[in-house]
């Protein structure tokens, strides 16, 4: 936090992506996050068969030459739907991730800069938003609007942006009682100039490390919700969803539990991973955090 | 200090208000209410018409949450929308079911991340910290219920040592949950014990790097005197908050828990409700698992004062 401050708010991405992936948990966590983004593109184009194909020849198979990760409890391809079954995740997480980091920075960074009165207020009304669980509040909407895509995308965007809030504002707080904030200000620039060449930069790192670690929880709210059977409708594969349809086979058929689990997990830890390795080559300690 | 402590509970009770003005109007958004719950296909003209004047729910909204708010006030939850049970009998036993749950997971989980987070920040990137440290990131990240579905795979599929599913109904005694209690409460712990470790982990490092500690070092005071007088107390005030946020995690993630474990807790009482449309048991749930949330933060706060001396006197900001 003591890096003085940049010319401009987004300077020297290249030199902190080389420290993350001097680190061994960093390139680790790169490589399965790039490798599960790449997939979730061009996963249309390597799969071997429909994933909507039942077959009750095929039901509970064992993996086989022809169907690598054997077959469901309709007798579709495991391999192909869990090649498939990260989109729809990346999908909505990806846009809703940037969404939320962003609308909660403004928030915070503004009602930060305001503070008095109605910062105070906000900050109770962002505290009784906290002091409900997580799936509580999901699901009254879910319920409410349906479990489409374009529901979860603006649902998780403005649940997950309420925690960004908060760090950003805490950050502005750190940030705005120095003293280059205080020389800018009688240098006599603008408001606007002012956060955007003095306080961004600095409080930029606290958010690319908060925007990574919500892209991890916001990816274990969308597949618990899709395992509890209130987020992607069927047949569309999703891991969560599969791991719901297969385990009542599971003492039979353990391969179709193991491989949405193997994807779906490889996945969050990649993600964190990276968060990790962004953290320390930031130097932002992220111990004392809660999945909230 | 008695008016820091005031200023915390006002503030508290300031949470608890907001919560439940947040709590009504998102049950006031979800389509339908309890009569169109209650009648099911029947709820249309005279029939719901009557049903609505019945339970007052033609009043304006704000009569409503006045008349809501202040029976919770007294422990009345009022009814639920299908059977017309009282709330507060319905939600009693699993409230007394979570909890039991919660404690049983926290009196494994907190010792064992105190223990495990002070060895790995002493033995800090030896064998045995990378061993903890990764571990630690497995627990943190994985969803619950892959940890839950996996160790079932493992426990109860292919080993058959503990029962996989809880077949005890909500008003049985504490002593019949065991042992089907054990595989839910090793995945709280789990989570909670990862939780936990990184804050002590990270605590401890950072108390051992400080002036004094190296300064008794300096002057010869033995390794462990120095670890069990100088450090711990000093790091593990910290780690009191993050078990208070923790806490206050489990009543969340206990919702996909007692789903998957079929547990008969608040969790899945929960999301029946939710899909039942029976608003006055969510409305019910939701208020107590935020004053919990409320209380435990504020219970935590308020240790943190008593056992840290200089925060009588600060001005504390959070």
């Amino acid at each position: 936090m003591n890096s003085p401050p940049s010319a401009k708010p987004f300077s020297g991405i290249a030199t902190v992506l080389r420290d993350v992936v001097s680190r061994p948990s960093g390139s680790i966590g790169l490589f399965l996050v790039v490798f599960h983004v790449l997939l979730a593109i061009l996963s249309p184009l390597l799969v071997p068969y429909d994933y909507r194909e039942i077959s009750s020849l095929l039901m509970l198979k064992p993996p086989s030459p022809e169907h690598w990760l054997g077959n469901d409890h309709l007798g579709r391809d495991t391999f192909s739907r869990t090649l498939l079954g990260g989109r729809e995740a990346l999908l909505v997480t990806g846009i809703a991730t940037p969404i939320a980091v962003i609308w909660g920075a403004i928030v915070g960074i503004y009602f930060g800069l305001a503070g008095g009165r109605i910062d105070e207020v906000l900050m109770r009304v962002v505290d009784a938003f906290l002091s409900l669980p997580w799936i509580l509040k999901m699901l009254v909407l879910i319920v409410t609007f349906g479990t489409g895509v374009e529901v979860l995308i603006p649902t998780l965007a403005f649940f997950y942006g309420i925690p960004v809030i908060r760090i950003a504002r805490a950050a502005t707080h750190d940030v705005v009682a120095r003293d280059f904030i205080e020389a800018a200000r009688a240098r006599g620039h603008s408001r606007g100039s002012i956060i955007w060449n003095e306080l961004l930069p600095n409080v930029r790192d606290a958010l690319l490390v908060e925007g990574a670690m919500r892209w991890s929880w916001m990816l274990l709210a969308f597949s618990s919700l899709s395992f509890l059977g209130f987020g992607v409708s069927p047949p569309t594969p999703d891991w969560g969803l599969m791991i719901a349809d297969a385990r009542g086979f599971m003492s039979f058929a353990p391969w179709g539990v193991l491989a949405p689990v193997i994807a779906l997990s490889s996945l969050i830890i990649g993600i964190n991973l990276t968060a990790d390795a962004l953290a320390k080559a930031l130097g932002i300690d992220r111990a004392q955090k809660a999945p909230i | 200090m008695l008016g820091l402590i005031t200023r915390r509970v006002f503030l508290g009770g300031i949470t608890v208000f907001l919560v439940s003005i947040i709590i009504f109007l998102g049950v006031e958004i979800l389509p339908g209410d309890a009569c169109t719950a209650y009648l099911e296909r029947e709820a249309k003209g005279k029939l719901l018409e009557n049903c609505r004047t019945e339970l007052g729910l033609n009043r304006p909204a704000t009569t409503r949450y006045i008349s809501w708010a202040t029976n919770a006030l007294q422990g009345d939850l009022g009814v639920s929308a299908k059977g017309n049970k009282s709330i507060a009998t319905l939600v009693g036993d699993r409230l007394k079911n979570t909890l039991l749950l919660a404690f049983c997971a926290m009196a494994v989980g907190i010792p064992l991340a105190l223990f495990l987070g002070i060895i790995s920040a002493l033995w800090r990137d030896k064998p045995a910290d990378l061993i903890i440290s990764t571990l630690t990131i497995f627990a943190m990240t994985i969803p619950e219920f892959v940890t839950a579905t996996l160790l079932i795979l493992i426990f109860s599929v292919s080993l058959g040592w503990v029962p996989g599913i809880v077949l005890t109904s909500a008003s049985a005694p504490v002593s019949e949950f065991f042992p089907e209690i054990l595989l839910p409460m090793t995945v709280l712990a789990m989570v909670m014990t990862a939780h936990i470790l990184r804050t002590v982990r990270s605590s401890v490092i950072e108390v051992m790097a400080s002036d004094y500690a190296q300064m008794a070092t300096l002057k010869g005071v033995p390794y462990w005197r120095i670890v069990y007088k100088h450090v711990l107390p000093n790091a593990l005030l910290p780690t009191i908050n993050v078990i208070a946020l923790t806490i206050a995690w489990l009543l969340g993630g206990v919702v996909v828990i007692e789903t998957v474990f079929n547990y008969p807790g608040l969790g899945r009482m929960m999301i029946d409700s939710i899909s039942d449309r029976d608003l006055p048991i969510t409305q019910a749930i939701a208020l107590i698992i935020a004053s919990v949330y409320v209380c435990v933060n504020l219970t935590a706060d308020l240790l943190t004062m008593i056992a840290n001396p200089r925060l009588r006197t600060a001005h504390m900001r959070r």
